[in-house]
């Protein structure tokens, strides 16, 4: 087999912003990897101000009968922390992620559409920043929760502009998010290189495919009820109002068949970022490929059938309910699978714990409990017990949280050596992995224990039973915790962009195509590219006496073929 | 035969998710070209093609973009049809308010947009025989057509508000005028693009057989058509029947 020619190390990467008109040409940019990286700083500005929302509302619940926020300001900052960790913070990263690297993993040189990419991603920004804009406006920022609620969000209740900036804000970043999944359905499906068939694709591109049609297909809905929400406020119109003919429940239902389909647009790209990463720090193929794909799909087609495991107080009758509830329950099957596959894919493997590979470890523990606790939802009668406490807070961040975010914070030590050049400290990695996880569950797995006594979500302050004060005193500590292990992750990122170690083209030994280029890739991403006979293009580079497409043991492990 | 060609013709047999994705392929009207694709897995040349160098790729990748674009919008349109069925159901006073709608009028605009479909598949079709000034026709055609339906529904409207009927009147007010307000924005949008192909194509920009241009609009505007038929179906065909 013929090897792969060497690539000259790079002068300039991308342009410097430093440099002349740099900073325009970053603005202007429609290449794929600088908007991969706009993607991940506007992820970052959000993260930032969310991250100050929910510090300001753990200080108000450290104590009982705390006075230090105001009932409406407490309102309208766990609205905007809900609103904007999901939108504006998991969207973007795992958008900016596969901006990034999916063009690179498929041996492209592009996304599909490059000016498209662009529109995205200044929509995204644009609605975050009309959305926080609010926050100037005399009124406020919206205070009905980031489900926002009808009657709740109506004109009658929340008389300040906040719930329109809502509508206006989530409509412009939905219309960047399905732009988005346009353009990454159509470069997965034309732009991989030839050899590539679908089964040989990473499974993070696959998993960004079936995030794509989820998209497609949940946004609209959440659109629709957002202009109706918006015709409402501004044009005096009845759809969300119950008293003159409207209906408050169908809000919940498009809200929620949006909603829950999010929860998997958000939970997808990190499966394939963790099913990514644990095979290369476990030196081992991914086991059962067809499986983790095959349930991904699954989990893809139930989605759109669970909406109304969110609507159980409501009061839809036992008949629905029972739908819905064995619905979600289904969904426990394939996600448990992918669990499995990640197991029995670091079973017997040599494993490296690098602070990527703690990450993706610690994953599917937290991420196991977060599952555990939702089917406890699932099961209706829990739910009546169990809905609006901080049990259903704990359940979201151990989901969103312990799930996505620890994700993404492993699929960032993993690509930042791609993406500047330079390895991240591994020993602040480590300070910072186990400070976050320390606080995380400290901060979270109290909240099941709250949630189980009782104690109910957004109010902005509660009475002093026996053992509240102490609990929320503990759940604050690992808040501030938390915090501080961000502060080391930033000290990380910045010390090691000055002088991290060199970490040439492949550092961990990686076998998918981001790693044949330079790091950082150059503008244009690929001269010649491997062939592609397996899933492993780069092991079968380096072993050409045993590639992985003439070994049957490679295979069987696959499940190829 | 080498060890590795019988892997890469193992490789090309078909495998259980071939289905779903011939499926989804055929959905697409890509069944021939997936094939191909797979069937160029087996040469693994060493370098990668850019995009620009290949014309018919970019075509493939509009023509794709138009049809998840199209089943994005048909969700969007579904939402705000269902929930006009369920504020239906839900009470009486869109059964009691739907009787003011001029089912005649607006039937015989249904007809027109219709028909404009109809003139633009002749158009493309004509492009394909390199006929480009005949397309110029048929885009020419359908947009008179489309402005004729749009005309209608701003009668409609007009007959509406002169009985009162306006968005803060009831449910019926607000539902109706969101929904054919939203595909009203839809046609207007078909309207430009036609406009704006029109132009292209006197100006010689498309000569045939293939436009991925022509193609995207006309398959926007089949959508936009399909999506009023179900709406006329749900509030005018419906309560009379």
């Amino acid at each position: 087999m013929k090897r792969m020619e060497t690539v000259p190390e790079p002068t300039i990467p991308l342009p410097l912003v430093k440099s002349d008109r740099g900073l325009l040409q970053w603005l202007s940019s429609v290449d794929h990897k600088q908007l991969g990286v706009m993607y991940l700083l506007t992820a970052l500005l959000f993260f930032v101000a969310g991250g100050i929302e929910i510090l300001l509302i753990r200080i108000q619940l450290i104590v009982p009968e705390n006075t230090f926020l105001s009932p409406d300001v407490y309102n309208q900052l766990f609205t905007m922390h809900g609103t904007t960790m999901i939108f504006l913070v998991l969207m973007p990263t795992l958008i900016g992620l596969g901006v990034y690297f999916v063009p690179l993993m498929i041996g492209a040189n592009e996304m599909a559409f490059p000016r498209l990419n662009a529109f995205s991603l200044w929509m995204t920004l644009l609605g975050g920043l009309i959305l926080y804009f609010s926050f100037l406006d005399g009124g406020g920022a919206p205070n009905a929760g980031w489900f926002s609620y009808a009657p709740l969000s109506s004109k009658n209740f929340s008389s300040t502009k906040g719930v329109d900036y809502y509508c206006i804000g989530l409509l412009l970043t939905g219309l960047g998010s399905v732009t988005a999944a346009l353009n990454f359905a159509v470069t997965i499906l034309t732009l991989r290189i030839p050899g590539m068939g679908f089964r040989r694709l990473p499974v993070f591109v696959w998993m960004m495919f079936i995030t794509a049609m989820l998209i497609l297909a949940a946004f609209p809905m959440l659109n629709a009820g957002l202009a109706m929400l918006l015709i409402d406020r501004q044009l005096n119109a009845h759809f969300f109002l119950p008293g003159s003919g409207g209906s408050a429940i169908l809000w919940q239902h498009l809200f929620w068949a949006f909603g829950h389909p999010e929860v998997y647009i958000l939970a997808l790209p990190p499966f394939g970022l963790i099913s990514e990463i644990i095979p290369v720090f476990s030196r081992q193929p991914i086991f059962g490929y067809r499986f983790l794909i095959g349930s991904g799909i699954a989990i893809a087609l139930l989605a759109f059938g669970v909406w109304a495991h969110h609507m159980f107080a409501v009061g839809l009758g036992n008949p629905v309910n029972g739908f819905f509830a064995a619905g979600s329950m289904l969904i426990g099957i394939p996600t448990g699978i992918k669990v499995f596959n990640w197991i029995i894919t670091m079973r017997s493997g040599a494993i490296r714990f690098t602070t990527a590979m703690l990450f993706a470890t610690s994953f599917i523990i937290e991420f196991t409990i977060g599952g555990l606790s939702g089917i406890s939802f699932a099961i209706a009668p829990l739910d009546w017990q169990l809905t609006d406490t901080y049990y259903v807070v704990a359940h979201i961040h151990y989901v969103f949280l312990g799930g996505t975010l620890y994700s993404v914070f492993a699929g960032i030590f993993y690509w930042f050596p791609k993406m500047s050049g330079r390895m991240l400290s591994e020993k602040l990695g480590r300070i910072f992995f186990w400070m976050f996880f320390l606080g995380f569950n400290l901060t979270f797995m109290l909240q099941h224990v709250l949630g189980i006594m009782g104690m109910p979500r957004r109010v902005y302050t509660y009475p002093d039973l026996p053992n509240f004060g102490a609990l929320n005193l503990a759940s604050s500590a690992g808040a501030f915790l938390m915090a501080a292990a961000i502060g080391v992750f930033f000290w990380n990122i910045f010390i090691s962009l000055k002088k991290g170690k060199q970490a040439g083209d492949n550092p961990w030994q990686a076998w998918t195509l981001e790693w044949a280029t330079t790091s950082p890739p150059r503008l244009q991403n690929f001269d010649r590219v491997p062939p592609v006979r397996s899933l492993r293009p780069l092991w079968d580079l380096e072993h050409p006496e045993d590639p992985d497409w003439k070994n049957d043991n490679a295979k069987q492990a696959r499940n190829e073929s | 035969m080498t060890m590795q060609n019988r892997h890469e013709m193992k490789a090309n047999e078909p495998k259980w998710w071939d289905t779903i994705l011939a499926v989804g392929y055929g959905l697409l009207g890509g069944g021939e070209k997936a094939k191909a694709g797979r069937l160029a897995a087996t040469a693994a040349p060493l370098s990668v093609s850019l995009r620009r160098e290949l014309p018919e790729k970019s075509l493939r990748q509009y023509d794709l973009l138009i049809k998840f674009f199209v089943a994005s919008e048909t969700f969007f349109f579904l939402a705000l049809i269902i929930t006009y069925v369920y504020y239906r159901n839900l009470n009486e006073v869109i059964s009691t308010s739907d009787q003011i709608l001029s089912v005649k009028t607006t039937g015989l605009y249904t007809v027109l947009l219709v028909a404009s479909s109809a003139t633009l598949w002749w158009g493309r079709r004509e492009l394909s025989k390199e006929k480009p000034l005949r397309l110029a026709f048929g885009l020419f055609i359908t947009l008179v057509l489309g402005i004729a339906f749009l005309y209608g529904q701003g009668q409609e409207y007009t007959h509406l508000l002169r009985e009162d009927v306006t968005v803060d009147r009831n449910i019926f007010g607000s539902a109706f005028f969101t929904l054919t307000g939203f595909h009203a924005l839809h046609v207007f949008v078909g309207l430009l693009m036609l406009s704006i192909v029109l132009t292209l194509t006197l100006m010689g920009d498309f000569t045939g057989p293939h436009s991925a241009a022509v193609a995207a609009t006309e398959l926007y505007w089949h959508f936009v058509d399909v999506v009023w038929l179900v709406v006329f179906t749900v509030m005018y065909i419906i309560p009379i029947l």
